[in-house]
């Protein structure tokens, strides 16, 4: 079934966007990841416009996230007191974020300098991953199938000023280091247009020392505010939130975050990190794919008038 | 009344040796939410007063045209091993959809004179004054290859069925991909080549219902569309948690 989108100004088959929605819902519900990094290249991919489908999708994942939460904090696996801190550098930084991206794409190049961005985080944040994760799954084999917690290590990340007590999480540390993480994926976010949960979740994990369980809630939580930000920034400024869209789009992706998050409870932490870490590093390899390899059309178009 | 007026001044003026009498099948496109396409009819006939005189072909030229818009046209080249856009061009005009339809091979009804004169042809039809690369032309053509693989631009060179040098019909398609706009419904009648009538009627593409309903308020309550888009996914996510904790009891 055909449906012509009104602000798109295109027509599209209403199962396929769907169907799309549902696949990237049930990723975002297992990984905590908004599914921005997947949907938006899909979307340009069937032929809807770089900017309708950029804001469109920060819609979308104000919905997925949303129903993904609510099923977290039934679990109570979201720490709302980290997640708050962590969104309170998260708005700063996606200010940042659009000055920056206003500046770039003032000089050119912008589109660019996404496409780099995607392929060095995704690349980064991947391998990292994939090479942890295996260690993890290597080590708990040894031991006999007993997972040894190693997160209570104290690096100078325990020494700074302002301790602040996380529960949920476990933790007693400062909130400069989630301050900072926050403002990090704020900006990314901003400038890749994407939730940033691909970043965000390895950074609690890692960086923060979080327990995998906690990471995925929270980090969903912070998404919601960070994209319902965006959504309404791009809805005011350059009206190219589709509402049609969002809705074909939301309905699969509500429906897949449900049983996303059903699926991601039943998998080990370890498991369900090697298997994003693998899809990270699988988009990441058909950008740089597409970067190295001669395109069969040279040319594209644009709207022109503005340089 | 203005109408008959018209037709007074049309009747008053001096009558050519031949017409265009023309039909549409439709003389607007609405677009709705399932809109997949359209096809128009173009039909009519050649009015004549005395019988014909001149031996050399009679020629029919349908075109439709969507509103003119500037487009860049980008093109890629590899940089240190990558391929980034390098160069652009900007066309100032470009009709952003145009189909060209004719009763025989294009060099058999119009002359290269009088394309130039008319803008007939797809080359004609795009308009590039300030181009500053050398070879823009590869970029004009490159604009015209995209748009043409997107059905936008056609060419239909023999499609208008002539009978008899009188009645003449051709079916053009409008894709689903439409912008809005008015559209140009154009027709040359031609004898050898030149152009010897021509008739012009425009077509409007609009959206109507709930897609006029929502253009109109994201572009005029920006801001309430965008509550209105949140909360629906608020709504959505809320939904199907609920629905999800129904089913698990």
């Amino acid at each position: 079934m055909q449906i012509y989108l009104p602000i798109a100004e295109v027509s599209v088959n209403a199962f396929l966007l769907l169907g799309l929605g549902g696949i990237v819902g049930i990723l975002s519900g297992m990984f905590g990841v908004g599914g921005g990094f997947l949907m938006t290249p899909l979307l340009f991919f069937i032929g809807i416009p770089p900017a309708v489908a950029v804001a469109t999708e920060a819609n979308q994942i104000v919905a997925s996230s949303f129903s993904g939460v609510l099923a977290h904090l039934k679990r109570k696996t979201v720490d709302l007191k980290m997640g708050t801190v962590l969104l309170i550098g998260g708005l700063i930084g996606s200010g940042l974020g659009i000055v920056v991206f206003n500046y770039l794409k003032s000089v050119g190049q912008v589109e660019l300098l996404v496409q780099l961005c995607y392929v060095v985080f995704l690349g980064m944040i991947g391998s990292l991953m994939f090479v942890e994760s295996l260690r993890a799954i290597r080590k708990s084999n040894k031991a006999g199938g007993a997972t040894v917690p190693t997160r209570r290590r104290h690096n100078w990340v325990h020494n700074l000023p302002f301790k602040m007590k996380f529960r949920v999480s476990g933790l007693y540390i400062s909130v400069i280091p989630p301050l900072l993480v926050g403002v990090l994926v704020g900006v990314l976010a901003a400038i890749m247009g994407v939730g940033g949960g691909f970043i965000m979740v390895p950074a609690m994990i890692y960086l923060l020392g979080m327990p995998t369980k906690v990471v995925v809630g929270t980090s969903l939580f912070q998404i919601i505010f960070v994209t319902a930000f965006t959504t309404m920034l791009h809805a005011t400024t350059n009206y190219t939130v589709d509402i049609v869209l969002a809705v074909l789009l939301l309905v699969g992706g509500v429906i897949g975050a449900q049983i996303g998050t059903r699926i991601g409870v039943k998998m080990k932490a370890e498991q369900l990190r090697i298997l994003l870490a693998l899809m990270v590093l699988a988009v990441c390899g058909k950008l740089a794919f597409d970067l190295l390899v001669m395109p069969s059309e040279l040319y594209s178009l644009g709207a022109g008038g503005g340089h | 009344m203005l109408r008959l007026f018209a037709l007074f001044l049309i009747l008053a003026l001096p009558a050519k040796a031949e017409e265009i009498v023309l039909g549409l099948s439709r003389d607007e496109v609405a677009i709705t939410a399932t809109f997949e396409g359209s096809e128009i009819l173009v039909f009519g006939a050649v009015k004549r007063e005395a019988p014909i005189a001149d031996d050399s072909t009679l020629g029919v030229i349908v075109t439709v045209a969507g509103p003119d818009k500037p487009v860049t046209v980008r093109r890629k080249d590899r940089r240190l091993g990558i391929w980034v856009n390098t160069d652009a061009v900007e066309v100032d005009a470009a009709p952003s959809f145009y189909a060209v339809a004719t009763s025989a091979s294009m060099e058999d009804v119009l002359r290269d004179i009088e394309d130039l004169r008319y803008r007939i042809t797809i080359p004609r039809a795009i308009r590039s004054v300030g181009a500053e690369v050398g070879d823009s032309s590869s970029y004009t053509e490159a604009l015209m290859r995209i748009r043409a693989d997107q059905d936008l631009y056609q060419m239909l060179e023999g499609e208008v069925d002539l009978e008899q040098e009188t009645l003449f019909r051709t079916a053009i398609t409008l894709p689903a991909n439409l912008t809005e706009g008015d559209y140009q419904a154009q027709i040359f009648l031609t004898r050898g080549g030149e152009v010897i009538d021509e008739f012009r009627t425009a077509i409007p593409v609009k959206k109507v219902g709930l897609e006029r309903w929502l253009y109109n308020l994201a572009h005029e309550q920006a801001f309430l569309y965008g509550l209105m888009s949140l909360a629906i996914a608020i709504a959505a996510g809320w939904g199907a948690s609920a629905a999800f904790s129904l089913l698990r009891r």
